[in-house]
């Protein structure tokens, strides 16, 4: 056999160091952005900035504690709308959608998907606060709605489809019904897995700033009514990030740095609760 | 994942089977307890069809309510402007004169720029997490790298502000300024934001998508291509330029632009540091403007109807772009990993 030669020897080993530094490059923003927010994140959080509602402008001290609750309740209801479309859609795409129509409502998903986040925000804008006449967390919860269903479908048909083909057969062997099976059978021993993708599209919209700029409008004092306008933890850091004073910027870390816990708690809680909890096993 | 979509069987197996005989067979025939069952299963299974069909048709109605509302709130400046409208370079709220080629020029550089940066960087990380290295790295580095995902794009958009600008203004842009300011492409004062940070920080967001994607890619690429080559005397590079690389090259392509497609509709962090002025510009210094960030500034300030108006219609100018990017990038995946949905998202 011909020994490799010089010349492509050093290619080969030219690039396997290329590959390596592209790594080193990728990394690099990574754990500079990862520690970098931790670092200002943990100096620029304390008690009142949990529990406080923002100062007037250029007074030091406040905090975001009307954000943080607000984020949670705009959150929540966009879940209460998008959970059970996106589930059911799951549902209908994993039991009766192997066909073209199914395959047509896939792409569509997928498609939607990419849909740039400012665009929906129009889209809740046009069809809640021009209704209303006024800005309101229940506008943000529809914009972040539309953003859960089509993630939410895609992940959940997938867990369903995970579920071995037997399992089903038993159940209409014993003549339970098809619904029935869907739902206590097939969607039970797959949700687990169903939960982890609700997490993840919840995590994906949960920092979402775009749809809400013009649709909850963000709100310096406490606000608990949907048709209100209301604070949110990301348009808070937007504004504070952009402000020209130190302790708003300091703020705007501490927001970031909260953010991150929550988001990343709320999938942590979810997935140890489905691993050790009551959701059954799968 | 790929396997077990593909081994259930199309249609969920037994079930015609088992509605004929309930059906089929006079219910005389049929023992107590399935008589019991029928009657509910008559009734419960049609309502459950159609509940989760009304779901599933709900993501048609999404997209068709999308599409409805931006062509409804954008027909005024459509009737007053025609085409004019993407290639007029004036935007005037005050004098209601309305052009939205500076916002489509900062949208397509600023993206492309980051294309440039990051399809490099993607690719390579892919290859080695795929091809190169040891095992155990390989569960952390993509892990990470998927970390980068769910980060939101606010944060970035802060990161960005306070640590990647000021490295810009006082680092880089005077270096690119002294080597490449020949082209013309890096002139004028380094004010840090501008174009050039708006690509970077971009290229940080999509680098993650485009891998990840790449990696599944080349994961479908069958091992015996791999070996099949290195049998013939081919060192690792060239197996993994020959064996693997020209193998997924559509699905590549089809990371590439779905990563493009999510450069293009990405609103905050560039909004935070591209600097929003409405010019076109030469030198990637300069600040400019995307089709996102006007949205993302003026639109719950827009006063009359047709400023609203003119700013919706670049909403539906950036919805028709990337459905059609994502469309395209949706089908290169598809070919390649077939009906496995592409993981742009977190």
């Amino acid at each position: 056999m011909q020994p490799i030669g010089w010349r492509r020897r050093i290619i080969d080993h030219f690039m396997t160091g290329l590959a390596v530094l592209t790594v080193i490059l990728v990394l690099a923003p990574l754990v500079a952005i990862f520690g970098y927010l931790v670092y200002r994140g943990i100096g620029s959080i304390n008690w009142a900035f949990l529990t406080q509602t923002p100062k007037p402008v250029g007074e030091a001290g406040g905090g975001m504690a009307n954000a943080i609750v607000g984020s949670g309740l705009i959150l929540a209801i966009a879940s209460l709308i998008g959970v059970p479309f996106g589930v059911g859609a799951g549902i209908y795409l994993a039991e009766f959608g192997r066909n073209r129509f199914g395959d047509s409502i896939r792409f569509t998903a997928d498609v939607l998907n990419g849909v740039p986040s400012i665009v929906i925000g129009i889209v809740a804008y046009s069809i809640v606060v021009l209704q209303q006449r006024h800005f309101s967390a229940l506008a943000g919860s529809v914009a972040l709605a539309i953003m859960m269903v089509p993630t939410i479908t895609r992940t959940t048909e997938e867990m369903l489809l995970l579920v071995p083909q037997a399992l089903r057969e038993a159940a209409y062997g014993l003549g339970i019904p098809r619904w029935r099976t869907a739902l206590s059978i097939t969607l039970r021993t797959a949700t687990s897995g169903v939960i982890t993708g609700i997490m993840l599209a919840f995590a994906r919209v949960a920092g979402e700033t775009a749809p809400l700029l013009f649709t909850t409008l963000g709100n310096q004092f406490w606000n608990l009514r949907v048709d209100q306008p209301t604070a949110a933890l990301p348009l808070q850091i937007y504004t504070y990030g952009l402000s020209p004073y130190d302790d708003w910027h300091r703020q705007a870390w501490a927001g970031a740095f909260v953010l991150i816990i929550l988001i990343v708690t709320a999938v942590a809680a979810v997935r140890f609760a489905v691993r050790h909890g009551t959701f059954g096993s799968a | 994942m790929a396997e077990a979509a593909l081994n259930s069987p199309g249609k969920p197996g037994p079930q015609p089977v088992e509605k004929n005989t309930l059906r089929g067979v006079p219910t005389t025939q049929t023992a107590p307890p399935s008589l019991l069952f029928t009657s509910r299963h008559e009734i419960g299974d049609p309502i459950f069809k159609l509940v989760v069909l009304v779901c599933a048709l709900s993501i048609l109605g999404l997209l068709g309510l999308i599409v409805y509302e931006l062509m409804f709130r954008s027909a005024l400046s459509w009737h007053a402007f025609g085409f004019r409208f993407f290639a007029g370079s004036e935007w005037d709220p005050v004098g209601e004169h309305f052009g939205a080629l500076p916002f489509i020029y900062g949208t397509l550089v600023s993206s492309l720029l980051a294309l440039l940066i990051a399809v490099p960087l993607a690719i390579g990380v892919a290859v080695f997490t795929t091809e190169m290295c040891p095992g155990r790295l390989r569960g952390p580095l993509s892990f990470f790298t998927e970390l980068l995902a769910a980060i939101p794009s606010v944060i970035y958009g802060l990161w960005a502000v306070f640590v990647l600008v000021p490295i810009l203004r006082s680092y880089l842009q005077p270096f690119l300024a002294k080597t490449l300011g020949w082209t013309g492409l890096f002139e004028g004062p380094p004010y840090g934001i501008g174009m050039l940070a708006a690509g970077i920080i971009l290229a940080i967001m999509i680098i993650p998508i485009i891998s990840s994607i790449t990696r599944e890619v080349l994961a479908v690429v069958p091992q015996h291509q791999r070996e099949g080559v290195l049998a013939l005397g081919a060192t690792r590079w060239e197996m993994i330029r020959m064996g693997v690389l020209r193998n997924a090259r559509a699905g590549i392509m089809g990371g590439i632009i779905l990563g493009l497609g999510r450069a293009l509709g990405e609103t905050m962090a560039v909004t935070m540091v591209i600097g929003n002025r409405p010019e076109i510009a030469k030198s990637l210094f300069a600040p400019g403007y995307t089709m996102a960030s006007v949205l993302a500034n003026e639109f719950s300030e827009a006063t009359g109807d047709t400023y609203l108006s003119a700013l919706v219609e670049i909403g539906l100018a950036l919805f028709l772009v990337t459905i059609v990017v994502n469309a395209l990038a949706q089908f290169l995946v598809w070919t390649v990993t077939r009906g496995e949905p592409a993981r742009g998202h977190v």
